[in-house]
């Protein structure tokens, strides 16, 4: 019964799927913390904010999950707009980021979980809709629709992104503005500027990366810090900013970390991605696609 | 002389808390002070690393549990005394703070902090799969049936405490005026500038890592008698890494007066509140409350409360 082929591709399929997921998880942090240097620990937290609302919305009016993160987009950019200001600020502007600016993510993160433990108490929220239940079957595959779902939209928003900032300027000064504002000001755009709507845009992804959590598995407050170690494991492993890098480090932990729950039990999963951080820092810093 | 001195000088003032406490013969003083001094002796480890030299540690949750599981685990083989398995608890977290710095620090310490908090997750989960020491149902101890001279277990245990705390105080004390406190300036100001200078960096950091860690397993070592049952949630309670990483930064992290002004405070807040029932109850608003000063002092007084009370007064406190 051990290593059953069909449980071992069953398992690599959902962890494909999985890893498609952790994609739309991570870009956010592949553009703070890989373009932009900005170390958002508190990503996840802004995730877990994604999926409460979505539960809100969904509980309260019935309103579709994805629908529901498409409308609260505009409040995250502009959340995200405010909490880059404030680290300009205080931390960016004095050259005070790198001690004081990781305390001020994690005082976010922080305050955030118990904000929601407050607000929503410890038990587990979830949302309905028509998807959440049925899959579809290929031979003896399973694809259950709450998995290819979140998947499908991961990979549409990866490419769209991917789109926008290698085709438009402001995306590319998006990818330039770490390496170099002096010549980024020369082209006349300002780099401060350029990192606020990059780190909006990066806390916006959450919003949608929040809704598909709540699709995937019921959440509960403190979801937020097992996803740091996954989230920086991918963009880490990934090489940073380069999105093709996270989805293929995605999916490889997706795949793992399946593998290890379906054959040693989902208690063990979480010790993966950190076995993965630490491996990469070890021998790989720079990530598979890095330079 | 000087750190001897000083040593002394904390020693007889621990000498009078205690004696003092003992005068006011009420056994809640020690209960509630021994939490006050655990985040002591956690501030001080944890500002040995992050306020020395500028790396930030997440997972003093994970080096405190460590201590505190190898205590239970120690339990369960031997009937070894405290301070024996506060010093196994020790050797453990320091090694493993040693581990992680070194698989980690030679690159940029961002990542040293991103591990951290990765490895509070794996520990964590480590413990919960592991049933000798009680997995996720936690697991109870019994405490020794006797403590001579002081009769009560929990002033032992205070005492206990007390003196970690002071030998914490004085391994910050005796750094900040060696070689190895300049060093670890010198890192803070600019790694590269004492790395180019000839400064033997990672190792300096490696100290550094592997005394913040051991300070802290310590700490954590007398835990599972202090509370008889132990459990991954609140080994692993979320209060100790925030409040570690709060008490330097709220206090000053630039000398070892700052984390103790910090402990002080804060732990004392927390305590009265948990007593006198403020906020309905609710311990997690606690945390909020420290979560939320911490953001305030970081953005509005980066050098703490040591830095408010002027730059006169914190260089007098130094010397």
């Amino acid at each position: 019964m051990l290593w059953d082929p069909q449980l071992l591709l069953n398992a690599i399929v959902s962890g494909l799927l999985l890893g498609g997921f952790y994609a739309v998880v991570t870009v956010g942090v592949s553009i703070s913390f890989g373009m932009l240097d900005i170390v958002n620990i508190a990503h996840p937290a802004f995730i877990m904010l994604g999926s409460y609302l979505a539960y809100l919305l969904n509980s309260t009016f019935g309103l579709d999950p994805i629908l529901s993160s498409l409308i609260m987009l505009p409040a995250f950019f502009l959340l995200g707009a405010l909490v880059y200001q404030i680290y300009y600020v205080a931390f960016e502007r004095r050259g005070q980021e790198s001690l004081r600016g990781l305390a001020f993510f994690f005082g976010l993160l922080f305050i955030s979980e118990v904000g929601l433990i407050l607000t929503f108490g410890v038990d587990y929220r979830f949302v309905d809709a028509r998807y959440i239940g049925p899959s579809l079957h290929l031979g003896f595959l399973d694809f259950p629709l709450r998995m290819l779902i979140p998947c499908a939209v991961s990979l549409a928003l990866l490419g769209a992104l991917q789109l926008y900032l290698s085709r438009t300027f402001l995306g590319r000064a998006i990818a330039a503005v770490s390496q170099d504002p002096l010549a980024l000001r020369l082209m006349a755009a300002n780099p401060t500027r350029v990192k606020r709507i990059a780190f909006a845009l990066s806390i916006a992804t959450a919003s949608i990366a929040g809704a598909l959590l709540i699709i995937i598995q019921p959440v509960e407050p403190s979801m937020a810090r097992d996803y740091i170690g996954r989230v920086f494991a991918i963009c880490v492993l990934g090489g940073m900013g380069s999105f093709a890098g996270t989805l293929i480090a995605a999916m490889l932990l997706g795949v793992v970390e399946n593998i290890t729950s379906t054959f040693y039990g989902p208690s063990w999963s979480p010790a993966v991605a950190f076995g993965f951080l630490l491996l990469t820092l070890a021998f790989r810093p720079a990530g598979i696609l890095g330079r | 002389m000087r750190s001897r001195a000083f040593f002394f000088a904390a020693l007889a003032t621990a000498a009078i808390v205690f004696e003092g406490l003992r005068f006011l013969e009420n056994e809640y003083l020690f209960f509630a002070g021994y939490v006050v001094l655990q985040y002591v002796v956690l501030a001080t480890a944890w500002n040995i690393l992050g306020g020395y030299t500028g790396y930030v540690n997440f997972g003093t949750a994970a080096f405190f549990a460590l201590g505190a599981y190898t205590s239970v685990a120690l339990g369960k083989l031997t009937s070894l005394p405290i301070p024996a398995m506060m010093l196994a608890g020790g050797v453990i977290s320091g090694v493993v703070g040693l581990g992680m710095g070194y698989l980690t620090l030679r690159l940029r310490g961002v990542f040293f902090a991103i591990a951290t908090l990765a490895l509070a997750v794996v520990v964590q989960t480590l413990i919960t799969n592991w049933d000798f020491v009680g997995g996720s149902r936690g697991a109870y101890t019994v405490r020794p049936a006797l403590v001579p001279l002081l009769g009560s277990y929990v002033q032992y245990l205070f005492l206990i405490m007390l003196a970690l705390a002071v030998i914490a105080l004085a391994i910050a004390h005796a750094i900040e005026g060696s070689r190895l406190g300049y060093g670890f300036a010198t890192i803070l100001d600019d790694e590269a500038a004492a790395e180019a200078s000839g400064v033997p960096t990672l190792r300096l950091k490696l100290v550094a890592t592997t005394l913040s860690g051991a300070l802290m397993g310590m700490a954590g070592a007398p835990l599972p008698y202090y509370v008889t049952y132990l459990d991954p949630a609140s080994g692993f309670n979320l209060a100790y890494a925030v409040n570690s990483i709060a008490m330097p930064l709220i206090g000053g992290m630039t000398s070892w007066v700052g984390p103790l002004i910090g402990a002080l405070l804060l732990g004392s807040i927390q305590q009265v509140a948990t007593v006198s029932n403020w906020f309905g109850g609710h311990p997690e608003v606690n945390l909020l409350i420290v979560g939320v000063l911490l953001i305030l002092f970081v953005i509005a007084a980066p050098n703490g409360i040591v830095g408010l009370l002027g730059a006169r007064v914190g260089r007098s406190w130094r010397r």
